[in-house]
């Protein structure tokens, strides 16, 4: 079975963000960029399937940051088997727009032997939907987002998908398949250091190269702007000592303590 | 006459609130510009759902034995032709776990345009105008649909249900899906969430636990804390996907939604899918290191430390 993984960076939102001057979109002077958690999810699936079936694992994707290697190198690192990054004439550390991203990865997909693919079931940047069911339109395969365990039976794949309030449902699907991972069965595996330095010297990242941006319908995108800084809530100042009190104040005004 | 299309949700035989908060969505949508709302409802024997959206004009059922139970396939394509043939000017799909399937796969399909995450939407000059919450809800996207068709996917606890649910009973039609034959993906079974766990729906004061909390030790802390205050220890959701609190404690979007009448929100950055399941709590206190962290535009107070500092002061205090 083999199984690819689509990966992407996004800018790390623990990080003050802040806006370009055209207001179009985040300023990539001051972004840094981590792996898409949900993607981090997403590989750490086919890992898993990888030390039960004996599957391949690939990780793929557009390398739209300039950055991509660090993250395919880990992902060879944790155990994938094969980096392809997709490279063209992207403007470094800006957001691709998710149908292009999806086209640009289906293009490469159709070149390719594949019974999954795998992604993070959402992106904090894909403001014009989700890549994994567009992913498989394009590829016109079955898709399952929202998932959170996927296991090989007879020739199909299981798979949980989750609704809301805890509910779940059971599926199961025929190969070949795009599943947008939202947890995998257990936390992502950190890869040491040592490993991600071995995998840079040893392993090769292959490489597509696009001449054009494929044709894509994006919503035209007016402004992008910071929220209302002012929000809702009254910062409490002071030493911890002092802050405590406020707390237990307002708690006890309001009858929440005695 | 401009069409906005809804597509509803439901499990279990009952229509989601997103389904009225959509449908309100709608309803405003077509109201300010002299168009028409068509729900759409899919699944087997479902003419009753149908029937209570009522700020429809009209709604479309496909039924189908294969639409009995929700998968993402079946569904995909008893709707694509749909689309197709009506075309409308904006189809409405909920940022769920249903409508996070359908809309960028018919999208795809259909070379139509997509805005995700919307909590606004208005008619502006012929065109529609949306806005949507990025980033974990730190930045605001806003679009412009100059016409149709296109789609969005709406944020729940957005627009108003109320509105989605006023209205006369719509006319109710009955639509012959194509084929829905050699489907590639079957429906086993639906599952409970576990119980036998404290019910933290039920809890008037919430501890609630991010990934600020760091490690699986720390959940003690805020044992404690939730002890002396009364209350039950919750989390996000990376707190409970780590295995550090069982499922059950997840406050969000596809956990449980809360409305204690208070909500300490610990190290939890404030991401739209966990803001939608505590946003109504009475009273909402956060504690971040980050000034920006969005958990501070739904509380009401908010306190920039870290937290653990604040936690054994409070500990401390509560002592005295
Ligand atoms: C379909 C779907 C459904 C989802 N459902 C849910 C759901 O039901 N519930 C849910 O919670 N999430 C849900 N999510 C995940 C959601 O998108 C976020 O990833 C998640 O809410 C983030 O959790 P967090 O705030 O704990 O972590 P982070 O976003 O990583 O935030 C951690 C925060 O802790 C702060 N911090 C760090 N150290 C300290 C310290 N020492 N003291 C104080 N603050 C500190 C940081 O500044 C940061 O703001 C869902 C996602 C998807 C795609």
């Amino acid at each position: 079975m083999d199984i690819v993984v689509a990966l992407k960076q996004v800018p790390d939102l623990v990080e003050e963000l802040e806006i370009n001057d055209e207001g179009t979109g985040l300023d990539p002077d001051v972004l840094s960029f981590v792996l898409n958690e949900f993607d981090d999810h997403a590989l750490e699936e086919a890992l898993l399937l990888k030390e039960e079936t004996g599957a391949t694992v690939t990780v793929i994707g557009v390398d739209t940051t300039g950055e991509l290697d660090q993250a395919l190198y880990t992902a060879l690192a944790k155990g994938a088997d094969r980096a392809i990054k997709i490279v063209g004439d992207f403007e470094e550390g800006e957001r691709l727009p998710i149908p292009v991203m999806a086209r640009l990865l289906a293009g490469a997909l159709q070149q390719m032997t594949y019974d999954l693919v795998f992604t993070g079931v959402q992106a904090a940047d894909d403001l014009d939907g989700q890549v994994a069911p567009m992913l498989a339109a394009l590829l016109n395969v079955p898709h399952v987002g929202v998932v959170t365990s996927v296991a090989r039976v007879n020739g199909v794949v299981k798979v949980q998908k989750e609704f809301w309030g805890g509910i779940t449902a059971d599926l199961e699907v025929d190969l070949p398949a795009v599943l947008g991972i939202q947890a995998a069965r257990q936390a992502p595996r950190y890869a040491p250091v040592s490993r991600v330095r071995q995998a840079m010297k040893e392993a090769t990242i292959e490489e597509i190269e696009v001449e054009d941006l494929p044709e894509a319908p994006v919503a035209p995108l007016r402004r992008m702007f910071i929220p209302e800084v002012s929000g809702r809530a009254e910062i409490l100042e002071g030493d911890e000592a002092t802050i405590a009190e406020k707390i237990v104040d307002i708690l006890r005004e309001r009858g929440l303590i005695t | 006459m401009s069409t906005y299309f809804v597509i509803a949700e439901h499990l279990q035989g009952v229509l989601t609130e997103t389904t009225f908060e959509a449908l309100g969505a709608a309803r405003n949508l077509a109201d300010a510009t002299g168009g028409q709302v068509v729900g759409v409802v899919l699944g087997h024997e479902v003419s009753e759902l149908a029937a209570q959206m009522a700020a429809a004009d009209k709604v479309l059922v496909v039924d189908h034995p294969s639409l009995a139970h929700y998968s993402p396939e079946g569904y995909v394509k008893a709707l694509e032709p749909l689309l197709q043939e009506h075309r409308p000017r904006l189809a409405i799909f909920q940022n769920t776990a249903i409508g996070m399937d359908l809309a960028p796969y018919l999208a795809a399909r259909l070379d139509w345009p997509l805005v995700a995450y919307c909590n606004a939407l208005r008619a502006e000059n012929g065109a529609i105008v949306t806005t949507s919450q990025i980033y974990g809800g730190k930045v605001m996207a806003e679009c412009r649909l100059d016409d149709g068709p296109a789609m969005v996917t709406v944020l729940a606890g957005a627009f108003p249900a109320d509105d989605g649910r006023a209205g006369n009973s719509p006319s109710v039609e009955q639509v012959t899906p194509s084929t829905l034959n050699g489907l590639h993906t079957r429906f086993l079974q639906l599952n409970e969430p576990e119980t036998g766990d404290v019910d933290i729906t039920k809890a008037d004061v919430i501890v609630a636990v991010g990934r600020g909390i760091q490690s699986e030790d720390n959940i003690e802390v805020a044992e404690e804390l939730a002890q002396a205050l009364g209350g039950v220890v919750a989390a996000s959701r990376p707190v409970v996907d780590a295995g550090w609190l069982p499922r059950t404690r997840q406050v969000g979007k596809s956990g449980q939604k809360v409305k204690p009448k208070l909500y300490l929100a610990l190290g939890i950055s404030g991401a739209p899918e966990h803001v939608e399941g505590m946003k109504d709590a009475e009273l909402i206190i956060a504690v971040n290191t980050d000034p920006n962290a969005p958990i501070f535009d739904v509380a009401h107070y908010g306190v920039v430390a870290d937290l653990f500092d604040i936690v054994d002061a409070l500990l401390e205090t509560l002592e005295k």
